[in-house]
């Protein structure tokens, strides 16, 4: 009760001050005219006797300020006092002021950028209007969200729970404007979209539920804003313009506001179009059809009142109603809700594990810098414990003097946050600016908001809270007269805390260095790994044959046609296509398979979901997918021959029972066709590299058309050259048709991105944990010699040898290395079970990783006592000790 | 008035206190009341007692308002708080036992062999 009344009082003074002034003068000016009134009483002239009250009272000033001390006015004045004496101070050792700033500006940025990009992907809401009420609908099992576009209309029409259901799709389109024809992202998304979000156009119009009149009824665009600057430069003209997509008229009716992204996370659509047209763009997009799952995301506003839970519990009743109606068409999934902006779980997951890992580490390095402060903060405060105890001796309250203490460690975090968050938001805008993929607008949504910026300060001020309270015991030990008399320096600070300060510092560098190491070398692996075919000299060649108009028979004569131009190109040793190529863009087609003698072909009774590509005849050589027996398919695999399919051994495993039998052997698809094995090929990794081992067939393109055509061209040539042959021969062949060339390398940048992220984020963390670590072991080690300087001058003039004296000096420190580093190893290994999620075949029982840490930190070690050590043997003791 | 006695260090809030638990005062009617009390036998220098008055409400003994003199003045009264109540209490006893102790020492004869 009296701390909180004289926190209160203090406050209040700091705030009333100019008023407490006026009351305290008026105050003592009445005491005046009551003594004076007293005189006068007595018979002194009214006049006479002001004069005498006045000069009885004394002289102001002084009084003054003793009453503003006594009435706890002195906090600002004392307060400035306390910075003028710590601006001093720092000026004064400018060596220890710029590495303590620096050491804390680069462990406060890093926790700045953490925070910034936990708080961009996980907690910041999607910016649209009462995000926090929006979700997507997720299947349960695989966290999913794809529904067919008969499934969303019962959904959306049969939910009592939101107020409006929308979905859309991602697709990819050449948009032609006139001018150079070029790739673009665009959502196809139900004309209720903009609406159900609660979005007003920027310029122009937005298209609403009533423009879907059926089938192509639709042929609007709304262009988001970053792609009406960049494309259009802001012209308010270019509404109304007709454009074409994929050779299509398209009006462009509006502009969607500045801060309007769409929906998902990451992905930045240049445009929006109707679903009802989606499928002038991909002819695969066909509204009707209960089982092609094609919308990527399903997402309303709940009504007011209902819960998450509430409204899963609607949708899976409506669930089960549809797998009753539609047995043959209708798989039961269990729904749940999340939110849309990471796809649900699917990302934000893995997404939510690592940023939280992340954050973990970064406040372990924020913790390791404050101990490494702290300790230069004793070890100065033992240094200055003459001045201290003279100050004492003086009559300094030794509340003052830690509060002067306190002052320089807030100044001096104050500084370090302000350079680290300075840094960071510099880093914000290059990330922002940073396109990794050249085929996939990628945005990541940095920004130095107020929860960053709130998050920044309070780490500034509870670290220097933290390592400014290193030496308060140290100075509430201090005896002035023991200190003053004996005239020595002081021997506080040796104490076991000091010790297991920077025991544990080394200890949380140690497992950054142990972390950073497992990365790089699960990055290293993935790099080298097996991924079941061979994207060393291959090129992928990206067409989109819908996108050029070609339909039905069109398309494989097409993709022969192109395939066989390709080959002709000197140099290329082998040519294929694929419809989707593994571990480049990630989504390829899934299909339910069944064993030969199922006769009941619902989804419930399918052996396996399996990963399929749609391959032409040559794809295992381009690939350098290998063939373990059978064979592989040819041009007269064709729509009238029989079905045959190349499957991988997973496959054999899982739906045939063994892979040594395969060949020759016949599984069932959904739609009732035998299916011929007449292949085994090698596992593979197909979406992700951490995947589990998936189930995978290879089918003939000619078989299962598809107008999506990734040519693979295997060649040793130089990839530049190559592909302007390419090009060359693709404008001979069709001058309209977009392509997109890279190499295969280039393209696995997307599914390789997160363990890169990873693996850099780790490695700069990494790379600050052993920085401090040496900062810290160096400054324990300097501070140890120059204390003991006398000491070992002594020794070296009683003819002690080189590696005595260097025990002596440094043994502690080395002690010290050691026993951290072996704790921090130990710590580092247990933490990279959950680098494990992330980091492709992050494993902690690796003798390299051991090694290389232990390695690492002996380096780090024998760097950090090297100019201390050279200090300790060039003692002269005869200079030493004539000085003192 | 020069047989007054010399504030030993402390007694000052001591007879502030002491003063004020009579009944409200301002600060010059305090002084007049430590003269009256202590029959003039104690000098306290009229802007000496500010910081002691101060110091005693920022502690929470005393409590502060302003109000009216009997002729007329606008002036600042004094009134002991409950702490402050408690305060004088323990004080009292302290300064008794300490005085006593002190003239029990100085009163002492020594001892006659």
């Amino acid at each position: 009760m009296r701390l909180l009344d004289s926190i209160r009082f203090r406050i209040a003074v700091l705030f009333q001050r100019s008023q407490m002034n006026a009351e305290m003068e008026e105050e003592l000016r009445s005491h005046i005219q009551l003594r004076a009134d007293d005189l006068e009483r007595s018979g002194v002239p009214r006049a006479e006797a002001e004069r005498r009250a006045r000069m009885e009272f004394g002289p102001g000033l002084r009084l003054r300020e003793e009453c503003q001390d006594a009435a706890g006015g002195t906090f600002v004045e004392s307060l400035s006092q306390d910075l003028r004496f710590t601006l001093r101070m720092l000026r004064k050792s400018p060596g220890f002021t710029c590495v303590a700033v620096i050491t804390l500006a680069l462990a406060i940025g890093a926790n700045a950028v953490v925070f910034a990009a936990l708080n961009a992907v996980v907690l910041r809401p999607l910016d649209v209007p009462r995000a926090e009420s929006l979700y997507s609908i997720h299947r349960v099992n695989d966290n999913g969200a794809s529904l067919s576009y008969p499934n969303y209309i019962d959904f959306r029409d049969r939910n009592r729970s939101f107020e409006d259901l929308a979905a859309y799709d991602i697709l990819t389109a050449g948009l032609d404007t006139g001018r150079n024809p070029s790739r673009v992202w665009l959502l196809a998304v139900t004309g209720n979209y903009f609406d159900a979000l609660g979005i007003q156009p920027h310029i122009g119009r937005f298209f609403h539920s009533s423009d879907e009149r059926g089938q192509n009824s639709a042929p609007y665009i709304v262009l988001s804003h970053a792609f009406w600057r960049s494309r259009f430069q802001e012209d308010p003209g270019v509404v109304g313009r007709v454009v074409q997509v994929n050779k299509h008229p398209f009006t462009i009716i509006g502009v969607a506001p500045p801060g309007f992204r769409g929906t998902i996370l990451f992905l930045n659509p240049d445009f929006f179009l109707p679903l009802v047209n989606a499928a002038q763009i991909d002819s695969s997009k066909v509204l009707t059809g209960r089982s092609k799952r094609f919308l990527f995301m399903t997402m309303g506003h709940l009504k007011h009142g209902v819960s998450p839970e509430q409204a899963a519990a609607d949708l899976n009743s409506i669930s089960a109603h549809l797998e009753k109606t539609y047995p043959g068409d209708f798989q039961h999934i269990t729904m749940t809700l999340a939110r849309p902006s990471l796809y649900g779980d699917f990302l934000g997951r893995p997404a939510k594990a690592f940023l939280t890992a992340l954050m973990l580490l970064s406040g372990l390095i924020l913790l390791a810098a404050c101990a490494n402060l702290g300790n230069l903060f004793a070890a100065r405060a033992a240094d200055r414990s003459r001045e201290v105890a003279l100050r004492l001796a003086l009559g300094a309250g030794r509340i003052r003097i830690l509060r002067q203490l306190f002052t320089e460690a807030i100044l001096i975090s104050i500084a370090g946050g302000a350079l680290g968050f300075w840094g960071s938001a510099m880093l914000f805008g290059w990330v922002r600016a940073w396109q990794p993929f050249p085929q996939f607008p990628i945005f990541l949504p940095l920004h130095a908001d107020a929860n960053v910026v709130g998050v920044a300060l309070f780490l500034t001020l509870a670290s220097g809270l933290l390592f400014g309270a290193v030496p308060v015991a140290q100075v509430l030990r201090t005896d002035p007269y023991e200190i003053v008399k004996s005239g020595s320096r002081s021997t506080l600070g040796r104490g076991v805390a000091r010790d297991f300060l920077v025991v544990a510092q080394i200890a949380i560098c140690a497992v950054l260095v142990t972390s950073s190491l497992v990365a790089v070398r699960g990055l290293l692996r993935s790099m080298y790994g097996d991924f079941g075919f061979e994207p060393k000299n291959a090129l992928l060649v990206g067409t989109v044959l819908d996108m050029a108009g070609y339909r039905g028979d069109a398309v494989p004569a097409m993709q022969k046609r192109m395939i066989e131009a390709m080959e002709t190109i000197p140099g290329v040793s082998a040519v294929g296509a694929v419809d989707w190529p593994a571990l480049a863009n990630g989504d390829f087609s899934a299909s339910l398979v069944f064993t030969d003698d199922t006769t009941d072909l619902r989804p419930r009774n399918a052996v396996a979901t399996v990963a399929t590509l749609k391959i032409a005849p040559d794809y295992f050589s381009a690939a350098g997918t290998a063939l373990l027996a059978g064979r592989g398919f040819t041009w007269h695999d064709s729509k009238e021959a029989p079905r045959v399919a190349v499957i991988t051994q997973e496959f054999a495993r899982r739906v045939l029972g063994s892979a040594t039998s395969a060949v020759g052997r016949h599984f069932k698809t959904r739609e009732g066709e035998r299916i011929e094995v007449v292949g085994l090929a090698e596992d593979g990794k197909f979406q992700n590299l951490t995947e589990d081992l998936r189930p995978a067939m290879f089918v003939p393109l000619l078989q299962w058309p598809s107008g999506e055509t990734w040519l693979v061209v295997r060649s040793k040539r130089d990839p530049q050259q190559l592909s302007a042959a390419i090009k060359d021969k693709l404008r001979g062949l069709d001058s309209g048709l977009p392509s997109f060339i890279q190499t295969y390398d280039e393209a696995m940048n997307l599914p390789l991105f997160p363990s890169r992220v990873a693996t850099v984020s780790l490695g700069v963390l990494g790379m600050m944990g052993a920085m401090l670590s040496m900062t810290g072991i160096f400054g324990l080690a300097a501070y140890s010699v120059s204390r003991r300087l006398r000491e070992l001058g002594i020794r070296i003039a009683l003819g002690a040898q080189q590696r005595e004296v260097l025990r002596a000096a440094l043994g502690r420190a080395v002690k010290l290395l050691a026993w951290g580093s072996a704790a921090g190893l130990l710590l580092g290994l247990l933490a990279t079970r959950v680098l494990a999620f992330i980091v492709y075949q992050a494993t902690p029982r690796d003798p390299l990783v051991l090694a290389g840490v232990v390695l690492a930190m002996s380096l780090l070690g024998l760097i950090a006592t090297w100019i201390p050590a050279q200090r300790a043997l060039s003692i002269d003791p005869l200079i030493l000790l004539r000085d003192e | 008035m020069g047989d007054q006695a010399q504030l030993l260090p402390g007694t000052l809030d001591l007879l502030i206190l002491r003063a004020v638990s009579l009944g409200p005062l301002h600060g010059y009617g305090i002084l007049l009341r430590i003269g009256q009390i202590s029959g003039n036998a104690l000098l306290i220098e009229q802007g000496a007692l500010y910081p002691g008055l101060f110091r005693l409400v920022r502690q929470g003994l005393l409590k502060a308002t302003w109000g009216t003199s009997e002729n007329n003045r606008r002036a600042k009264f004094y009134e002991l708080t409950a702490a402050g109540r408690k305060r004088l209490r323990e004080e009292t006893d302290n300064w008794n036992r300490l005085a006593t102790a002190i003239g029990l020492a100085l009163g002492a004869q020594p001892e006659e062999s």
